[in-house]
């Protein structure tokens, strides 16, 4: 079933659509496996680069400063070839999937340390000084006082970097994972319809993101009270 | 790694990927004011579409946009983008959406008096944006606007997955020539370290500048 869509005479083929349907599948869960491992990855890393930053001694302060901006101020694209060809010439293999899903990760976590340092920091100083004052130990400051009030801060800037980063995925198709991207160039190469499978692929994004960054925003307004 | 390599792939390659920055930088930047104006306009129509526009590309990745443009376009209108072009379109139109945000956002923190003031002098809307609004969101969009240069240069890497000779493709050309991956993909990663540090000290330069016009001084 074909009609023609343009003045230029090019079509839009449904049917290429429903081949690419089971192709399409397979790739969302692969992207939304990489989202969330990167997801919790760049959580906990994050955490502890954010500590790093914050710590008493200047000895680790400094090479944490150094190795974050580093990470955060190159390319995803280079750091997941670096990591794709330089591991395993160094005797460390892992698969093409596993590869990215640390990339992306590793990549992110040096914006949320951002994220989490911009929370706590926000914290006013009299809430400190409070807690010292009515002589809380450290954890009980910790627990009760400052990550009560800095997560109203940290939880949607999180969720902002978690839809950067669905929208990074289709790097890892430079290594050759099969998610989205790959998917739809793979369905291309096949049947020489590029048109479909990558409309296709570009509308789905829309279509999660969109939603997922109004939740966000929805999140933002409620936890801002 | 010879001199060979580095004057035949690597050094053309930092060329094209600082030419990229600047052409896509410039694109995202009319993008971004022009987007970003009209969301604050005075027809809800015109904000409408504005929206529309930074939700679409916001919403997609940058590289699905780079393909689409180089692979579905074509056949679409009958003409081909050279990859540089098509590159340049996709950075340009999605970094710009992002700007509009920032474009917006500094717009409506100017204190509402100030507009009123343009109001009260009875200025036409585009002096009023022009000589009161502008100058004083400027300055205020620069340090995002930083940020976002940043990730536009990081972006630029994307490209070489189209086969456009940037620095990364030229990582890539010397890997197969050397067999020797850590060493070129580490100096890559120092070029784009490099350019984003000459980025932020000049965005910081630039700040300065403009802010000490409002008679404002920056630490």
């Amino acid at each position: 079933m074909t009609y023609s869509a343009g003045a230029a005479g090019s079509s839009w083929d449904w049917s290429a659509v429903w081949d690419f349907m089971p192709r399409f599948w397979d790739g969302v869960l692969v992207t939304l496996q990489v989202l969330a491992l990167g997801s919790l990855i760049s959580f906990s890393l994050g955490l502890v680069w954010a500590l790093g930053l914050r710590a008493p001694s200047r000895l680790v302060r400094w090479p944490v400063t150094a190795v974050t901006e580093f990470i955060r101020t190159t390319p995803l694209l280079v750091q997941l070839f670096f990591l794709f060809f330089v591991l395993p010439e160094w005797g460390v293999k892992f698969s093409a999937l596993t590869t990215g899903v640390l990339a992306i990760g590793l990549h992110y976590s040096t914006y949320t340390a951002q994220v989490y340092r911009a929370g706590i920091d926000a914290v006013p100083k009299g809430q400190w000084e409070a807690a010292t004052a009515l002589s809380l130990p450290v954890h009980r400051t910790w627990l009760a006082v400052i990550l009560p009030q800095a997560v109203r801060r940290i939880v949607p800037a999180l969720g902002n970097y978690v839809i950067s980063m669905l929208k990074d995925t289709p790097l890892l198709a430079g290594i050759s994972v099969l998610e989205l991207l790959q998917q739809s160039r793979l369905e291309g190469a096949s049947t020489f319809q590029y048109t479909e499978p990558l409309t296709v692929v570009g509308i789905a994004f829309i279509l999660i993101a969109y939603p997922a960054s109004l939740l966000v925003r929805a999140l933002e307004r409620r936890l801002a009270r | 790694m010879t001199a060979g390599l580095w004057q035949h792939w690597v050094l053309p390659g930092i060329w094209i990927t600082v030419q990229l920055t600047v052409y896509s930088a410039a694109l995202a930047a009319a993008v971004a004011f022009g987007i970003g104006m009209a969301r604050t306009h005075r027809s809800r129509f015109v904000r409408f579409l504005a929206g529309f526009y930074t939700e679409v590309f916001r919403g997609t990745s940058a590289l699905v946009l780079m393909f689409w443009l180089f692979f579905v376009l074509p056949p679409l209108v009958g003409w081909q983008l050279v990859p540089m072009w098509a590159a340049v379109l996709a950075l340009g139109l999605s970094y710009g959406a992002y700007g509009a945000e920032i474009v917006r956002g500094a717009l409506n923190a100017v204190a509402p008096a100030q507009r009123e003031a343009g109001i009260a002098l009875s200025l036409t809307p585009w002096q009023r944006m022009r000589l009161v609004l502008l100058p004083q969101a400027v300055p205020e969009m620069l340090p995002p606007f930083c940020n976002l240069l940043v990730e536009l240069l990081k972006g630029t890497a994307l490209v070489s997955l189209l086969g456009v000779g940037d620095v990364s493709f030229a990582a890539y050309l010397v890997r197969l020539a050397t067999q020797d991956s850590a060493q070129i993909y580490s100096a890559t990663l120092v070029v784009y370290f490099v350019l984003a540090f000459g980025i932020t000290r000049g965005m910081k330069a630039l700040e300065r500048r403009t802010k000490a016009n409002l008679g404002v001084t920056v630490k």
